[in-house]
Parts: C-alpha cells; structure tokens; sequence
C-alpha cells in the first residue's frame, strides 16, 4: 500500500506539477485523440515540453535586459516603467504559477466546448497564445487574491472564468466582425476584443461620411514593421537610449554608471551598454516566441481536431490577423493611431495619473499595439471609414496604456516586475477577477462565480436578441459607403462612353 | 513533401493554416510535413521547405527565397488551400 502511495506522490509531485511536463502530457493526449501515429506522439509531447522550457530560459533572458531599464526609467523619472508584454510577463510567471495555469487551460477548454455545445454562444476559441496568456493571468490574480496556498480553488474558479470569456468575447465583437467581413462566416477569438467593439462603435458614432482607408496609397517603406521581432527591437533601443540620456542628465554620473553590470567606463560605454541591453531584449522576446511557436504547433491542432468532434457546426474564433486583409491599409492607420494614443497615454500617466495614484509608467509595447491598433482601425474603417480607423486606434491606444497600469495593482508582488499584460480584456476581466478574489476564498469565490455568470447571461441575450437577428452596426456608413460606389461606377460607365464615343468619331473621320 | 506556413509572428493563423494544410493533405492522400514560422525567420527557413504558404501581405517579406511560394487569401478556405495544393500533388 506504502508502494502506491510513494508512485502516486511521485507523479504528482515531480512530473505533474512540472508545468513543461504537464504541457507535453497534455500535448501527447491530444494527439492520442487524433489518432495519430506513435513517433508522431512522443515528437508532439517532447516538443512541447521542450518549448515550454525554451519559454522559461527566454523570461531569464528577457529579466535581466529589462532589469537595468526600469532603473533607468526610476532614475530619470521617479516613476516604475514597464512594457506591456504578454509574452514576457507569461514566461516570467511561469515557474511560480505555469501548473496552476495548465490546468486552468485544460479545464475551460472542456467547459468552452459544453457551453458551445449546449448554449446559444457557439464559438470554439483557438488562438493558443491567448489561451496560455489568460490561463497566466487567471492563475496569477486568483493566487494573490485567494492565497497562494488554495490551489485547487484557483485552479476551478479559473477554468470558468476563462471558459465564459472565451465564447463570451467572440459574441460581442460578432455583429462588427460581420461589417468588417461582409459574411457571417469568421469570428475574433482575440483579448482586445473590448478595443475592437470600442472602435467599431466609434466609427459608426463618427465616421457616417467617411471614405474608405482602402482607396489610400501607402508608401511601402513602413512594411518592414511587420516583422515584429524588428519592430519590437528597434521600439526598446529607442525607449533605451531616450531613458539612458534623461537619466544621464538629471542625475550625477557616479549614479548612473552602477546602473549597469558592465559598469561602464565612461558616456560613450554607457549609451553602448543600453544599446546592448535594448538588444537582449529584442533576442530574450525571439526565444520567447519561439518556445510559444513550438508548444502551439503541438497544442493547437490537437485542440482544434477534437473541438470539431465534439461541436460539429461551432463557429471558430480566431487570431486578429485574419482580419487584417480586409482592410490592410486601415490596419497600419490603427497601429500608429494607437501608437499615438499610447503616447498621450502615457504623458497624462506621467504628469497627472501618475503622481496623483501612484499608477505605473505604461510605456508602449510594440506588438500589441501593432496587433490590437491594427485590428482596431479594420473594425473602425468598416463601421466608420477614415475617421473611424483614425479614431478607433487611438481609442485603443488609450485603454491599453490606461488598463495595463489599473491590472498591475491586483498583480501582488508581480506588479513590481519590469513587465504586465498588454490587451484590453487581459487588463479589464483581469482586474475584476483579482479585485473580487481580495474578498477570500469563500466570498470571493462565489462573488467570481456570480460574476461569470451574469456575463454569460448578457452574452446569450445579447446573441440571441443582436447577433442572430443579424444586426450589423455602422448601415449609414454603410449607405454612404454604397453610394460613393454607385458614383464610381457611374462616372467610370460615364468616361467609358465618352472614350467609346470618341474613338467612333475618329473612325468616322 | 516539406511546407512551410507563415504569418506575422508564427503563433496565430499560420498554426491554423497548418491544421487546415494538413486535413487538405490527407485528403487529397499527400504525404506532407507542415512547420510553421514568423515572417522573420521564414526567409531563412523557407529553403529547408518544398513550399510556402503566407498572407498576400507577407508574400514581399519572402522575395529571393528559392522555394515557390503561394500566397492564401483566407486561411480558413479549405477548397482555396486544395487548389494550391492539388498544383503540387504529384
């Protein structure tokens, strides 16, 4: 009897509250499921315990680029500055709450599928990365917030948040997603998801004349932003060096200089060190990534093909990109407008929030405001044209600097780190489900599951009275929209005749 | 065969273009290997590959690969994915 009890020990003990190892077994499961082959199995389930590691040894990377920063940023502002980045706030709760976390995925997957199975709100959540972000985030204010000792609680409570806001979100978004697309085939499986239905709604308050942004040529020459791993980089060098020169000059060199390990010799080692940390940076993120991209590549398909066994006909919510061709050029108009809202964001934090509540120094994190920016302008544009996209993405800009600084004072002694979430449902359901888990376990927890169940309500009311009645948002724009058309074509049949008529008056002559 | 799939970072809609590369794959009785990558590394990877399938978007970021590469309007159209694929099926 004492035998089973030490086996039994040892797997919970050493292999399933290893969260690599849990991430591969689960991996290895799923692709049981889908009946493939054994090499296939063990090549699945060792690669994803493998990129969960690579995870980890990238937040090591990226910790200790982003150490000297926030230093940096103290010393020149008084104020703690963090980037907004899911990635590296995930891989760098990972060691502290990564089992909490796979079990909350596991579990609000298995309770998605019911809720898309015998409710109205019919959406399979796939966007994997998300999925882990969430389950990070979950795991991290339900800890702080019940004690880190009531596991198992945090564990459930988890999983049904997160199995609510998974079909919850891709309903709300599901009316605009429907403008943007023109059918009713795809819907938005993405946290910023909130940002999305902001700017969708602008743009239909604002945008009734507006032309659309895709009758706008664009230089060329801003496309190599999208290659993140650039963009990402080349934000932190200049962050780097803007912090590096306003510390240098508002404080005494013998303080600078102990800012970094390297302890520079002189301005000119100084400024290089910076550059040098902006670029660990930049490499930490690419490990990072690639760790996510090699766990996903195991995690999703195994998701996907049992998803399909079980809600056949289940609409499949989607990453944000798969938005982005319907507007290309309302997507780079989103991200810079986001940009810019995250700049002025960011100076009211500095000169107003900041001193007044104490509210961290949001800096702007490139990928997600390249990412919910740009879904952000391709939902405004459909609703609202130009205007929309414009006004839209800096909306947005605006909630994810505001909300990432309101989700860090429910992180507990995370919100210390040089690094938080960075889209709008992250921020705002984080925030909620860390406040009421302060309660405690008891109060708290039933507070968290009323909570998750009032929002389910409104989602089936509002899919059942909005969505599936088939409301689109935004029909003057629409209208407007149909009639510039109408004059297009109009003028184009009109130039047409004209040069037909004219090329018959030269035959005549 | 070896294809490579690849969207802006090599976490989101490439993985579900590989799950939908890889049901189309079966059906049409292929024997393929789908690996998924960000824009930018796939330049490096991309001739490791047999194909690549991006976004119109991505395809530039790709220019002076080898390897042909197709471009994807919707990664969720499977009859669209058939038609690239059937081209190479041989």
């Amino acid at each position: 009897m004492n035998v089973l009890i030490d086996v039994l020990n040892f797997i919970s003990q050493q292999i399933l509250n290893v969260p690599a190892y849990l991430i591969g077994i689960v991996a290895a499961i799923g692709l049981i499921a889908l009946k493939r082959s054994a090499g296939q199995v063990i090549a699945g389930g060792l690669k994803a315990a493998m990129g969960y590691l690579i995870l980890g040894a990238g937040a090591t990377v990226v910790t200790s680029a982003l150490a000297p920063f926030g230093q940096l940023v103290f010393t020149a502002t008084g104020a703690h500055g963090v980037v907004p980045t899911n990635e590296v706030i995930t891989a760098q709760a990972s060691s502290q709450f990564g089992a909490a976390s796979a079990y909350i995925i596991v579990l609000s997957f298995i309770i998605m599928l019911l809720l898309a199975r015998f409710t109205p709100l019919k959406y399979v959540f796939l966007t994997g990365h998300h999925m882990v972000f969430m389950s990070t985030l979950l795991a991290l204010v339900l800890s702080f917030g019940f004690g880190k000792s009531n596991q198992t609680l945090v564990v459930i409570v988890g999983a049904v948040l997160m199995g609510v806001i998974m079909v919850v979100m891709p309903s709300f978004t599901q009316p605009f997603t429907n403008r943007v697309t023109g059918g009713d085939q795809l819907s938005v499986g993405h946290f910023n998801s909130l940002g999305y239905a902001v700017s969708g709604a602008i743009g239909a308050a604002v945008g009734k004349k507006s032309k659309s942004t895709e009758d706008i040529n664009f230089p060329k020459g801003l496309s190599f932003l999208r290659d993140s791993m650039v963009s990402t980089t080349l934000l932190m060098v200049v962050l780097y060096l803007i912090f590096a020169i306003w510390a240098a000059i508002v404080s005494p060199w013998n303080v600078v200089k102990k800012i970094f390990p390297s302890n520079p010799a002189d301005y000119g080692a100084f400024f290089m060190a910076a550059f040098a940390q902006a670029l660990q940076f930049g490499i930490g993120v690419s490990i990072i990534l690639y760790g996510v991209r090699i766990i996903l590549g195991e995690l999703v398909p195994a998701f996907q093909g049992i998803a399909k066994r079980v809600v056949p006909g289940a609409k499949p919510a989607l990453d944000i990109p798969i938005v982005f061709p319907y507007g290309p050029n309302a997507s780079l108009i989103g991200f810079l407008s986001s940009f810019a809202g995250g700049l002025v964001a960011l100076v009211l934090i500095g000169f107003w929030l900041g001193p007044a509540w104490g509210v961290a120094l949001i800096l702007p994190g490139m990928v997600p405001h390249f990412f919910d920016g740009g879904g952000a302008g391709v939902f405004g544009n459909a609703t609202g044209g130009r205007i929309g996209a414009i006004l839209g993405g800096f909306v947005n800009g605006l909630l994810i600097t505001f909300l990432p600084a309101l989700l860090m004072t429910v992180m507990g002694t995370f919100g210390l780190k040089n690094s938080t979430f960075g889209d709008a449902d992250f921020c705002w359901y984080g925030t909620i489900a860390g406040k009421l888990a302060g309660f405690g376990p008891v109060a708290g927890g039933i507070a968290l599951i009323i909570f998750a169940v009032v929002l389910f309500a409104i989602a089936c009311v509002w899919q059942v009275k909005v969505v599936n009645t088939g409301w689109l948002p935004g029909a003057k724009h629409a209208e407007f929209i149909a009639e510039v058309k109408k004059q297009e074509d109009a003028e184009k049949a009109a130039a047409k005749a004209a040069a037909k008529a004219a090329k018959a008056d030269a035959a005549k002559a | 065969m070896d294809i490579l799939c690849v969207c802006g970072n090599g976490i989101g809609t490439s993985v579900l273009l590989k799950v939908n590369v890889e049901n189309v794959a079966a059906d049409l009785g292929m024997d393929v290997t789908v690996t998924t990558s960000d824009a930018g590394s796939a330049k490096g990877t991309a001739n490791m590959n047999d194909l690549v399938l991006t976004s119109p978007q991505l395809a530039p970021e790709l220019e002076g690969t080898t390897t042909p590469v197709e471009t994807v309007q919707n990664f969720m159209d499977t009859d669209e994915i058939k038609g690239i694929l059937e081209k190479y099926a041989d």
